[in-house]
């Protein structure tokens, strides 16, 4: 049941996790395992989950692979990290665009205080050091989309480093079995975002648009402590979660406000690291798990065959399904770092070292944008189970659809229906039809107060379940029907009148003597033939569990 | 009207003995009559004249913005002045018209200042000569004076007095130059290692490099951003200060800038040295200087101590490791500011197009002289991950001891320092070309360049003429932030030394009817 929205738990992998479960992983059931847990020994980090081709062959031994990720989330803010240009997706080309964006001659960089705010919370709830001085520096290189020549980024000494992101992987299949992986952080940075190249090759010129350039984005650097595409995107969705939950980044990869690049590189346990390579610009969950899937066993396969792996970047063909070399990053580049000279060090300050009778407005405190720090996704969980008695995976899934958890605790509220029902109606049914119908749950015909009507109306047994679908769907038209109104003008409602019902089985019984004798005959399946012929003559108003125990009534008298 | 000081004419303004837009037009007349000095790049006129209009509403209604209403300025080719071509005297930004100010621009244009033009330098303001921009070089007005030319009749005879021009010193020649030749009454100059003082010190005029921090670079097309500094060009002490207190103070626009509000700059007229100390650095007294300047430093040093002051020796050790630290420092911020200038988003584009790089390389080949061209290799050189260390993080480090060495003198009780500005007087444009722009500028700025590796206030001072008719200049330099303080020195040495007025006149109209036919470099590069 849990499988459809646990997609992570795919099957169809080339190759699979050989020891997973191992103790060394630090794993723990859900919901032990949580960001409140505290530090874990990262000394088990060198060892390495063990993965296996497919079909080893005689004499192969096994391969372990090692995937670091770095992040750029865009920060949601009103402005540009460095300029007074609006931030806003999808707007006519180049029509937020300052003069500093465009790299005039003569204007300066002047810090978002809000990109600051985004990155020291999302470095609290990283449970990262925030760095009380933190500097920018310039990156340099040739692009038609970095006007400047150069990007800011804080290559020396970034605003928050050291944390750790913990998530939630499903192992197993059933009954699933919920553990918690954690993967340090290395670092986050703030630095600017490029504008957009768009090739237009039969004319044999590039457009720019230089809307994005300039925007903030926090890049953070996850360790190689993750094995797999479907370890990597399980992490980058948790992020993900959470900087949704912060506010910090509306971080839709769909919009490219999250992309992800991986470090990834294969070798044989115990052995020193291998080669990597960097796939870059990896804008969905999806193509993550399969791209950086597929480097692993390419770069198995070209080991096995006695090729070597280059330190390359490649990107992800997303339509044939594989990686490819980059061709316009080709040779090595030297980003010729230099300190940004028209920014001051960035200072930050707790209630503590904060300067007496300074202006609020010229600082920024750690402490208080601690204490501003809202519910993350990991603690909202914990409480769903705690609460509710909701299923670890439940939980997960429940946090996985924007706006899902909401309805669900709408419904909740309104109905006596038990969690576990609303649960199974809200993961199925609902995730179900808006799936289908490619929708968001706010986009959604049904309120939550419909979905507790008829949830109430099937606890108290008035309907059938099969019946309660029926009635489900109707919502869906959105006609504005009550699920009480939808039962009665369609004659949903359960058989109580137990003469009538005795009258149809027998009737039943009567128009299908071969059934029977089948049945006498020793197949056990033919009742059910019976139960469905009744419920048939019923138009699907009575409890099957009822109708069987007449017609047994029935047959044995 | 024209030879009076900023101070003066706007008296006269304000007693309507002149009105804005009668002294906008005496000006214009007096750039085109010395366009031989090839001065402005740009003259706007047309903005100037309806600028003074405005500024004549204001006095007619009797309400002008201040001491600044009405007067005209020049300002420097790398500000950026909105709808008035700006081109650092580079191919790259020929025909590049910027849509905003630079804030030290919109400022003097709040306070009701004429903008007259754009002035000439250096390209990018890279040099110490304003001879290597693509306008041709900027001649010194010294070069027609009286007393210059005096001098040589007596010396010369028959030569052709008009192939010994003089330099005007650089980077901001052209604003020293326009200012030295009344045709307007204050420039801004920038200074990186010396571009303000060291043309102010050979055309006789007052130089500012105010305290790095105090004055807004948002719109000063960089060269260094961590040495530059909008300088001011004026007549005389008094006029640097008025200008400096409308641009002094916090820039939102620049995060550089100080928080701390600004009080205006009134400089009380010091009548008592004999608090003050000034300390002579030793190690500015080296080999290259000419003796004529070294015995006019001598003498100011003298002037203080028989006036009570306590005039010390002092140490500054690490002054010799400033020029070639200076050049790691100073190329590898342009290797990286030059960066931007690709041909893309405004400025020359080379018509190659068979690939988005070949173009870079053709625009940038195109686009900047090999002064420029040169300082890039070195910076990218010197950026190298493999040198970053070697090269760069050790310049940094003795910035960090030649700002200190300063900050030891001024900890010892020293107020200012009292320095030669250049090592000699402005010298004949062909005998400057001789060498090339490198070692130049490493020879001129000797004394000047510390001091913005420091971020301290410099100002450079008319001394005295030298036995050749030529001004020289002395510099004084101030602690960090302390500004006013140094102006008040330098204008009580101001007044002592009486510097003569450059004798202009008479040659003026002797100058342009020879030189109007004359071929300007500027013209046939247009």
């Amino acid at each position: 049941m849990a499988a459809p929205m646990l997609r992570w738990c795919c099957p169809g992998r080339r190759w699979a996790f050989s020891r997973i479960g191992d103790g060394s992983r630090h794993e723990k059931r859900f919901p032990a395992g949580s960001a409140s847990s505290g530090k874990r020994g990262h000394s088990s980090v060198a060892q390495q989950p063990f993965i296996t081709a497919q079909k080893p062959r005689k004499g192969d031994h096994e391969w372990a692979a090692v995937v670091g990720l770095e992040i750029h989330a865009q920060i949601a803010s009103n402005s540009k990290l460095f300029s007074g240009s609006q931030v806003h997706f999808a707007a006519p080309p180049n029509s937020l665009v300052s003069f500093f964006d465009a790299s005039l001659p003569g204007t300066l960089p002047v810090l978002n205080r809000r990109c600051v705010e985004a990155a020291v919370m999302t470095g609290l709830a990283l449970g990262c050091h925030i760095n009380r001085k933190s500097l920018f520096d310039r990156k340099h290189y040739f692009y038609a989309d970095l006007p400047a020549g150069y990007q800011i980024t804080q290559q020396r000494l970034p605003i928050a480093v050291n944390g750790e992101l913990a998530y939630s992987v499903c192992v197993g299949k059933k009954p699933a079995w919920v553990a918690t992986r954690t993967v340090r952080v290395k670092q986050i940075q703030l630095e600017q975002d490029s504008g957009k190249s768009l090739h237009d090759d039969p004319r044999a010129r590039t457009l720019v648009d230089l809307n994005r350039a300039g925007v903030g984005l926090l890049e953070v650097v996850l360790e190689p402590d993750m094995c797999c595409g479907e370890e990597a995107a399980t992490a980058v969705r948790e992020l993900q979660l959470i900087l949704q939950a912060l506010g910090t980044s509306q971080a839709s990869m769909a919009e490219g406000q999250l992309r992800v690049d991986a470090n990834i590189s294969v070798h044989h346990p115990g052995e020193p690291l291998g080669v990597r390579t960097e796939v870059k610009n990896l804008n969905s969950a999806r193509f993550l798990a399969k791209a950086i899937d597929y480097e692993i066993q390419r770069q198995i396969n070209e080991l096995e065959n006695g090729g070597e792996i280059l330190n390359e970047t490649r990107s992800f063909d997303y339509k044939l399904g594989c990686t490819v070399p980059m061709r316009d990053k080709e040779g090595k580049q030297d980003y010729r770092f230099m300190p940004e000279p028209n920014l001051p060090p960035l200072l930050l300050y707790d209630s503590g070292s904060l300067p007496a009778g300074v202006d609020p407005q010229q600082v920024i405190n750690i402490d208080q944008l601690r204490e501003r720090l809202p519910e993350l996704p990991s603690v909202t969980r914990e409480k769903l189970v705690r609460q509710y008695g909701v299923l670890p995976e439940h939980s997960v899934a429940l946090l996985n659809e924007v706006g899902l958890l909401e309805f669900f605790q709408n419904v909740m509220k309104e109905t006596r229906a038990e969690p576990k029902k609303v649960t199974s109606w809200v993961l199925n049914t609902f995730l179900g039809f808006l799936k289908q119908r490619n929708l968001a749950v706010s986009e959604s015909p049904v309120t939550p107060a419909a979905l507790a009507e008829l949830l109430d109306l099937l606890d108290r047994k008035a309907i059938s379940s099969s019946a309660a679908k029926k009635v489900f769907a109707e919502l869906w038209r959105g006609e504005g029907k009550t699920p009480a109104q939808i039962v009665a003008e369609k004659k949903l409602e359960l058989m109580h009148d137990q003469e009538a019902l005795e009258q149809l089985c027998r009737a039943t019984l009567e128009a299908h003597t071969g059934v029977v004798t089948d049945l006498k005959k020793g197949n056990p399946r033919a009742i059910n033939k019976l139960i469905g012929l009744v419920r048939k003559a019923t138009l699907g108003r009575a409890d099957p569990a009822v109708i069987k125990e007449v017609l047994e009534r029935q047959l044995s008298s | 009207m024209l030879g009076r000081t900023l101070r003066e004419v706007s008296a006269a303004l304000k007693q309507g003995q002149i009105t804005p837009t009668e002294l906008c037009q005496k000006c214009l007349s007096l750039i085109k009559k010395t366009k031989f000095l090839n001065a402005y790049i740009t003259v706007s006129e047309e903005a100037a004249l309806k600028q003074a209009e405005e500024s004549e509403k204001r006095y007619k209604e009797g309400h002008s913005l201040g001491d600044l209403d009405g007067i005209p300025i020049a300002v420097k080719d790398n500000f950026s002045t909105s709808g008035i071509e700006t081109t650092c005297a580079s191919n790259m930004l020929k025909g590049y018209v910027p849509p905003y100010n630079a804030t030290v621009v919109q400022k003097l244009l709040d306070q009701g200042a004429l903008l007259m033009g754009k002035t000439n330098l250096d390209e990018f303001a890279m040099g110490s000569g304003s001879t290597d921009g693509i306008f041709g070089p900027v001649k010194n007005p010294w070069s027609y004076s009286k007393q210059y030319r005096g001098k040589r009749k007596q010396k010369t005879h028959g030569e052709n007095e008009d192939s010994h021009w003089l330099i005007t010193g650089g980077s901001s020649g052209g604003s020293a130059a326009a200012v030295s030749a009344f045709t307007c009454f204050a420039a801004l100059g920038s200074d990186t290692g010396g571009s303000t003082r060291n043309p102010a010190a050979h055309c006789g005029v007052v130089g500012l490099k105010p305290s790095y921090g105090l004055v807004s670079r948002h719109g000063l097309i960089p060269l260094v951003n961590s040495m530059d500094v909008p300088g001011i060009l004026t007549r005389c002490v008094d006029d640097a200060a008025i200008v400096l207190g409308v641009l002094a103070g916090h820039d939102p626009k620049d995060s550089t800038t100080v928080q701390d509000p600004i009080k205006p700059f009134m400089l009380p007229s010091l009548t008592d040295v004999s608090k003050l100390c000034v300390g002579i650095p030793k190690e500015y007294l080296t080999p290259e200087l000419s003796s004529e300047v070294r015995s006019l430093w001598s003498k100011a040093a003298d002037l203080f101590e028989s006036e009570g002051a306590k005039v010390i020796d002092v140490s500054l050790p690490h002054t010799s490791y400033s020029i070639v630290c200076y050049h790691v420092l100073c190329t590898s911020e342009v290797a990286s500011n030059m960066a931007r200038f690709d041909g893309l988003e405004y400025g020359h584009r080379c018509d190659v197009d068979s690939s988005t790089e070949a173009m870079y390389a053709a625009t940038r080949r195109e686009g900047f002289n090999d002064v420029v061209r040169g300082r890039i290799l070195s910076g990218n050189f010197f950026l190298l991950k493999e040198n970053y260390e070697k090269y760069f993080v050790k310049a940094q480090k003795v910035r960090r001891l030649i700002a200190n060495d300063f900050v030891n003198v001024f900890k010892s009780g020293v107020d200012v320092l009292l320095t030669p500005t250049t090592l000699r007087e402005a010298v004949p444009y062909l005998e400057f070309i001789k060498e090339d722009n490198r070692t130049r500028s490493a020879q001129d700025d000797i004394f000047t360049q510390a001091v913005n590796m420091a971020g301290l206030p410099a100002v450079s001072v008319p001394a005295a003429l030298s036995s050749q008719g030529l001004p020289i200049g002395l510099q004084f330099i101030g602690r960090a932030f302390c500004d006013q303080q140094l102006l008040t020195v330098a204008k009580w040495f101001e007044k002592q030394v009486q510097f003569p007025v450059i004798q202009l006149q008479e040659l003026m109209d002797d100058c342009s009817s020879i030189f109007e036919n004359e071929k300007l470099t500027s013209v046939s590069l247009k």
